[in-house]
Parts: structure tokens; C-alpha cells; sequence
């Protein structure tokens, strides 16, 4: 409990940074990411995970439109489906605009980050930095919580 | 006398679109829908083929007859619905404690190219020690597919590697090697243990 609010003023900080560094931003600014965590990875030569929930708490619309983290040179946010018999496949997911209020999930089994080409082993107990990057030019930075392989969500 | 004719047109066409639409229900998804072609795997009996554990074992299906056998595909080299899959039957056979050692548990790769048996090893020894890892050559793997009415596709990524598609459900069966049922991708948590118990006790319900 201790360590999520600890880790949510972190957050709050790094959100302020990045809004007082952009003040003429319209709608990234108020885009608040919660519950970020991935899982450790069995070197680098398999692609990396992690999941969030983005919570777009301002008036307009905001749309994602990419990711950047030092841990991978492609990370891309990808979608999982599984079809009608069970057939599950995964393909990038292009753009994701999030309406005023609304949030998006990147959860196990939908949207993820898909962090490819790692460079370094996703190490459990470590974190790493990832920044969201928004159409109007805006950027997020979250620390993602690296859990074991066979972790389940934020909580482990 | 226009207007009442175009009530009885307006009606006759609104009647025609709702039978059409029912009609195309029926056929498609609803109870006319034809059975998804050949999608009940065979028995494990009838199963043929060879591959090896992770452990370096020779196994077949042969192997899993006389007791309750989960079955799933995947591949080590799958970021997200593979480690999910795994970490979700790590639970479901925490949840079911000791009777979960009476049962076969198989993952079997759909990417041996990747999957190589050090690479399986290393991969199931972060879940449920239960889970055991099997891969093999590609026609094998691929004959194993189609025993189980399954399916995988090679397909290209930017950067010059791939990714699988393939069936994530997971299939379980009875002690004698018959499909029990299968637990499919999104279904929920609560519906999979009680299904799982189902094929631990099928054998002892079903011998009539």
C-alpha cells in the first residue's frame, strides 16, 4: 500500500514535470497512466510486454501515437485477438485516440506495449522508463515495474 | 388509398428485411450455424505423433492415457497470450492443489524452429512445475496440430522476424483419452477450475 502511494506521487511528479514543461499542449497534459507493470523476459532475443491503464482526465480528445523506452529499439503498442474457433494472433494497433474521461486498458490478452528488440534482459524487480508519445506533440513518462515471467498483473 | 398501399409495401418490406435478418441469424450464428468443420480434436488414441519433453523424453499422446490430460499450443518466442496462458494454468493448478498432480499438464510449441528443447526447458521452469514442455520436428508438431483440430500460421513482423498465430483454447481430456471439453482463450477464471475438475473426475462418471 505504502509502496503504490509512494509510487503514484512519483508519478504524479513526473506528470507535472511533463505539463509544466509543455504548457501549450491541448489534451496530453492531462493524461495520467496508473497501474503499469511488464514482465521479466528470458534475455533479450524475445519480445518484452507491458501493460497500463491511460486515463485521458481532461476535456479533449488525446491519441496516442507512440512509445519510446531505452530498454527496446521498436516498442509499438500491438493487439492480441483470438477469433471465433480460438485462433489468437497479434498486429500493431495503429493510433489509439482516447475520448474526454474515457481510459484505455493494455491488458494481458488485448493491447500491450510490445517492446522489441530489447536491449538489455527485462530483469525481474527492476524498473524502466516509458514515455508515451501524443499527436499534439506531448509526452508521458512512466517507470514500469519488471514482476516475474509468470505474473498475472500489477499486483504480481 | 396511396397511403394505405405504401403502409402495406412499407410493412411487406420491413417484414421481408426482419426474415432475412433472422434467416441469416440462424445461419450464421445462430442454431442452424454449421459445426465449425472438424473441430472436435480426435481422441488421444487416435493421435500419431512423436516429439520430445523438455526433459529429453520421446513422448506421444500414447503417453498421456490413464489420467486426465490439459493440452495447449503456443511459443516461447509470444509476448502476450502464450505467458499469460501459462501463468493462468499455473493458478488454475495452484487453486486445484494435489489433484493437480494427478494430471498431465502440455504445452507444446508451435514454433520449433525457436523452440528448441534447452529453450523449452528454460521456459516452463518459471511456471507450474506440473507443466511440461514438448517440441519436435515440424512435421511432427504439425501432425499434433491436426489431431487436435487445431491451427498455426507463420507470420512475418516488421524487422525481419514472425510471430504465430495459433489456437490459444486449452484442451482437456479424460483419463481414457477422450475430449472432455475446452477452455477457451477469454473465458473467465471461475469456469476453468470446475471444468478442469470435470476431466479429473469424467472417468470415474463416465465408466457405464
Amino acid at each position: 500500500m505504502v509502496k503504490k502511494l509512494r509510487y503514484t506521487n512519483a508519478l504524479a511528479v513526473l506528470l507535472t514535470v511533463a505539463g509544466l514543461s509543455a504548457p501549450a499542449l491541448a489534451g496530453s497534459e492531462d493524461v495520467v497512466v496508473e497501474n503499469a507493470w511488464s514482465r521479466a523476459s528470458i534475455g533479450v532475443n524475445r519480445p518484452g510486454a507491458a501493460y497500463m491503464t491511460v486515463r485521458n482526465t481532461g476535456e479533449d480528445a488525446v491519441t496516442l501515437t507512440g512509445l519510446a523506452t531505452p530498454l527496446a529499439m521498436m516498442p509499438e503498442i500491438h493487439e492480441s485477438k483470438t477469433n471465433s474457433v480460438g485462433v489468437s494472433s497479434m498486429a500493431p494497433a495503429g493510433e489509439i485516440t482516447i475520448e474526454p474521461g474515457q481510459s484505455v486498458a493494455l491488458e494481458p490478452g488485448g493491447l500491450h506495449a510490445m517492446l522489441m528488440k530489447l536491449q538489455e534482459p527485462m530483469t525481474e524487480g527492476e524498473n524502466f522508463p516509458l514515455t508515451l508519445t501524443f499527436s499534439d506533440g506531448g509526452k508521458v513518462t512512466v517507470e514500469v515495474p519488471i514482476l516475474g515471467i509468470a505474473a498475472r498483473g500489477p499486483e504480481g | 388509398m396511396q397511403r394505405r398501399q405504401l403502409l402495406l409495401y412499407g410493412a411487406a418490406g420491413a417484414g421481408v428485411l426482419g426474415l432475412t435478418l433472422f434467416v441469416g441469424w440462424w445461419r450464421v450464428d445462430g442454431p442452424g450455424a454449421p459445426e465449425p468443420k472438424g473441430q472436435r480434436p480426435l481422441p488421444l488414441s487416435a493421435m500419431e505423433f512423436r516429439l520430445t519433453d523438455h526433459e529429453e523424453n520421446e513422448v506421444g499422446p500414447g503417453n498421456l492415457i490413464g489420467r486426465p490430460t490439459m493440452v495447449f499450443f503456443g511459443f516461447t518466442y509470444c509476448p502476450d497470450v502464450c505467458p499469460t496462458t501459462l501463468s493462468d494454468i499455473s493458478g488454475w493448478l495452484e487453486e486445484l492443489g494435489d489433484e493437480a498432480s494427478e494430471m498431465n499438464v502440455v504445452f507444446i510449441t508451435v514454433d520449433p524452429e525457436r523452440d528448441t528443447v534447452e529453450a523449452m526447458a528454460e521456459y516452463v521452469g518459471y511456471f507450474h512445475p506440473a507443466i511440461r514442455g514438448w517440441t519436435g520436428p515440424e512435421d511432427q508438431i504439425s501432425r499434433a496440430v491436426e489431431a487436435f483440430r487445431a491451427s498455426y500460421e507463420r507470420v512475418p513482423t516488421e524487422g525481419g522476424d514472425y510471430t504465430m498465430n495459433h489456437t490459444a483454447s486449452v484442451f482437456l481430456f479424460d483419463a481414457k483419452g477422450e475430449l472432455v471439453t475446452m477452455i477457451d482463450y477469454h473465458e473467465p477464471r471461475e469456469f476453468a477450475v470446475p471444468k478442469i475438475r470435470r476431466a479429473l473426475t469424467e472417468d470415474v462418471e463416465g465408466a457405464t
